[in-house]
């Protein structure tokens, strides 16, 4: 009980200690709100296309009425951003989940069992680690069915190598540790050393690489929107990106429609950064002396 | 007395660079139940890794060991349970014996439910076990978590979290070095009084001569992975029979600072032994090294009835 009501504590002392990852975590609070509470804080429809009179808002600048301006099909910048956030949440924590979940369990297994699971484990990583990003995630596309679908199983599957390394390593020096070998004593199964004594001390460490894979994710979904392999039935930022260059958005000077996508993408994934370099110095504290 | 444990032939080697260096070399040892047997030998002589082997928390290379004349050396998982339930280990540095996360309860818990004993008698069993390595009330210490305790209390944590389940042989890795003296006796007396009260047998591993006699009734010296000597411990002490186990002896602290001491009569250090090839190993740092040494690897010979010395003067020069 006590280690559950310690955690939002122990939390709250690390983000008053480390300023870059209190910013990295504001943004993440401030965005989950914005998706959580989209349909109330977007000033309009995202979809809409909205009239003046009796021609189609297209193109409006920044005003009182659209804090954003509008987009070519007089459809409204700041709402499409608002509700943007929900389609970057769902494929970035989705993706984030599953990157933790195979890093978290092969790191363990090929960490704890050594031997042929390590090697066939660090194999399989390393030849992952090769694979380049954009072309493996647009030859999929270009084979399946292009939409977020591709770019969560992309970034999935190419992402687990970094998480799975660090959590090997620290599993390496977790299984010299004397209560583990305490464990074997008093009869736990390997399983249970691995699942109950061993897997909870790399968590903090494996929710550190989920941060960093929900910028990945975003960014992955973004280019690939960008692209045209996304699902042009999705709100999200590269959608918008994408629809502001086909619609030569720069060269009309309305920067309005394409920085506000462009400037959310960036934050999302500073996010993930600002946490992951916030952290270093709690998870890796000798770093800090160099 | 009947035997409890016996292990003929330990052999644990490992390859460096091309060659076979034994970390412990054909080590046999026999502890009868209720009794106490020491290893003592400086850091590096083996004692650990053959507390280790003699757990089954690392395979031997060679050699049988045979738990109440069942062999148990090639048993593993499932099969190795019931062993695991009978033979418990004591960590030397109690503040990593207990998992951080883990409260004190949660530790206790790990040995009952896993050697089956159903849950509705868990809560008895740690009352019992609590009390016997003196954390009363027991209410005030089972939710705690390592962290909070010292290194004392830690101890006693440990010691209960290997009697809990009915243990049979405690193996005692150093189970005082890392604490405060004050702390030392109380720890050492609570293992003996859970001995003698539970009638268990015991594995004390240590470099310190005063403990083991305080502790042990037979005393096994270990050297580069080598029995050198062993026998009961008063006598090993009193009449040493191997030059190694006469330094260890003379290098035990005394309490009076100002009484002048013979120098040590070994030279050297542990790192000028040869490690690997004939003779003995300790010829290099022993001050009656003779050219037989050098070819000769020795077994252990009679001293005296239930005394045993690997060492060309066992048995001539006298």
């Amino acid at each position: 009980m006590r280690g559950v009501s310690a955690l939002p504590f122990a939390l709250w002392r690390f983000l008053r200690c480390e300023a870059f990852a209190a910013v990295g975590a504001s943004i993440y609070f401030c965005i989950a709100m914005l998706a959580i509470f989209a349909d109330r804080l977007a000033p309009y429809d995202p979809r809409a296309i909205l009239r003046v009179g009796s021609r189609v808002a297209r193109y409006l600048p920044m005003s009182a009425d659209h804090w954003l301006g509008t987009t070519s099909s007089g459809r409204d910048v700041l709402s499409q951003v608002i509700y943007g956030t929900r389609a970057a949440l769902a494929v970035g924590l989705t993706a984030a989940f599953v990157v933790v979940a195979i890093g978290t369990l092969l790191g363990l297994l090929s960490g704890y069992l050594g031997g042929w699971t390590d090697r066939i484990v660090t194999w399989l990583a390393d030849i992952v680690l090769g694979l380049p990003f954009l072309p493996f995630m647009l030859v999929l596309a270009a084979l399946t069915h292009p939409g977020t679908g591709v770019v969560i199983f992309t970034v999935s599957a190419l992402l687990w190598p970094n998480t799975a390394r660090v959590i090997r390593s620290q599993v390496l020096s977790l299984r010299e540790r004397a209560w583990v070998e305490a464990a074997r004593v008093t009869g736990c199964s390997t399983t249970r050393i691995m699942f109950v004594h061993v897997l909870p001390q790399v968590l903090p460490l494996a929710a550190l690489y989920g941060s960093v894979a929900i910028g990945w994710a975003i960014l992955a979904e973004a280019s690939a929107s960008f692209l045209g392999f996304g699902d042009p039935e999705t709100l999200s930022w590269g959608v918008m990106l994408q629809e502001a260059y086909a619609n030569q958005a720069l060269s009309r000077g309305a920067w309005n429609w394409f920085a506000p996508p462009g400037a959310a993408i960036m934050s999302m994934v500073l996010a993930g950064f600002l946490i992951s370099r916030g952290s270093e110095k709690l998870l890796f504290p000798k770093l800090a002396d160099q | 007395m009947s035997v409890l444990l016996q292990a003929t032939g330990l052999t644990k080697s490992f390859r460096m660079r091309g060659r076979d260096v034994h970390a412990v070399a054909d080590v046999s040892l026999t502890v009868a139940a209720g009794a106490a047997l020491g290893i003592v030998g400086e850091s590096g002589c083996g004692k650990t890794t053959t507390a280790r082997m003699l757990l089954r928390l690392e395979d031997p290379t060679a050699g049988r060991i045979l738990y109440e004349g069942a062999d148990i050396t090639d048993l593993h998982g499932r099969a190795l349970l019931p062993f695991r339930a009978r033979a418990q280990l004591v960590f030397q540095n109690p503040f990593d014996a207990l998992n951080p996360r883990f409260s004190i309860r949660q530790s206790l818990v790990e040995p009952l439910r896993n050697f089956g004993i159903p849950a509705g008698a868990h809560a008895a069993h740690i009352e019992a076990v609590m009390q016997r390595v003196r954390l009363m009330p027991a209410a005030a210490w089972l939710d705690r978590r390592p962290h909070e305790l010292s290194g004392g209390q830690l101890q006693r944590v440990v010691l209960a979290r290997a009697l809990i389940a009915g243990p049979r042989l405690i193996v005692a890795d150093e189970p005082v070095s890392m604490l405060d003296v004050s702390v030392r006796a109380g720890i050492l007396n609570l293992l003996r009084e859970a001995r003698d009260s539970l009638g268990l047998a015991a594995i004390y591993i240590s470099h310190d001569l005063a403990l083991i006699r305080y502790v042990c009734e037979r005393t096994m010296v270990m050297y580069l992975g080598r029995v050198v000597e062993e026998g009961p411990t008063a006598a090993l002490i009193a009449t040493p029979a191997h030059p190694y186990t006469a330094a260890l002896v003379a290098a035990v602290p005394v309490a009076r600072v100002e009484q002048n001491r013979a120098a040590l009569p070994i030279r050297g250090s542990l790192s000028d032994a040869p490690l690997a090839g004939p003779g003995c190993a300790f010829r290099t740092r022993c001050p009656y090294a003779m050219p037989r040494c050098e070819t000769e690897t020795l077994a252990l010979r009679d001293v005296a009835p239930g005394r045993r010395a690997a060492c060309h003067l066992v048995g001539v020069a006298s």
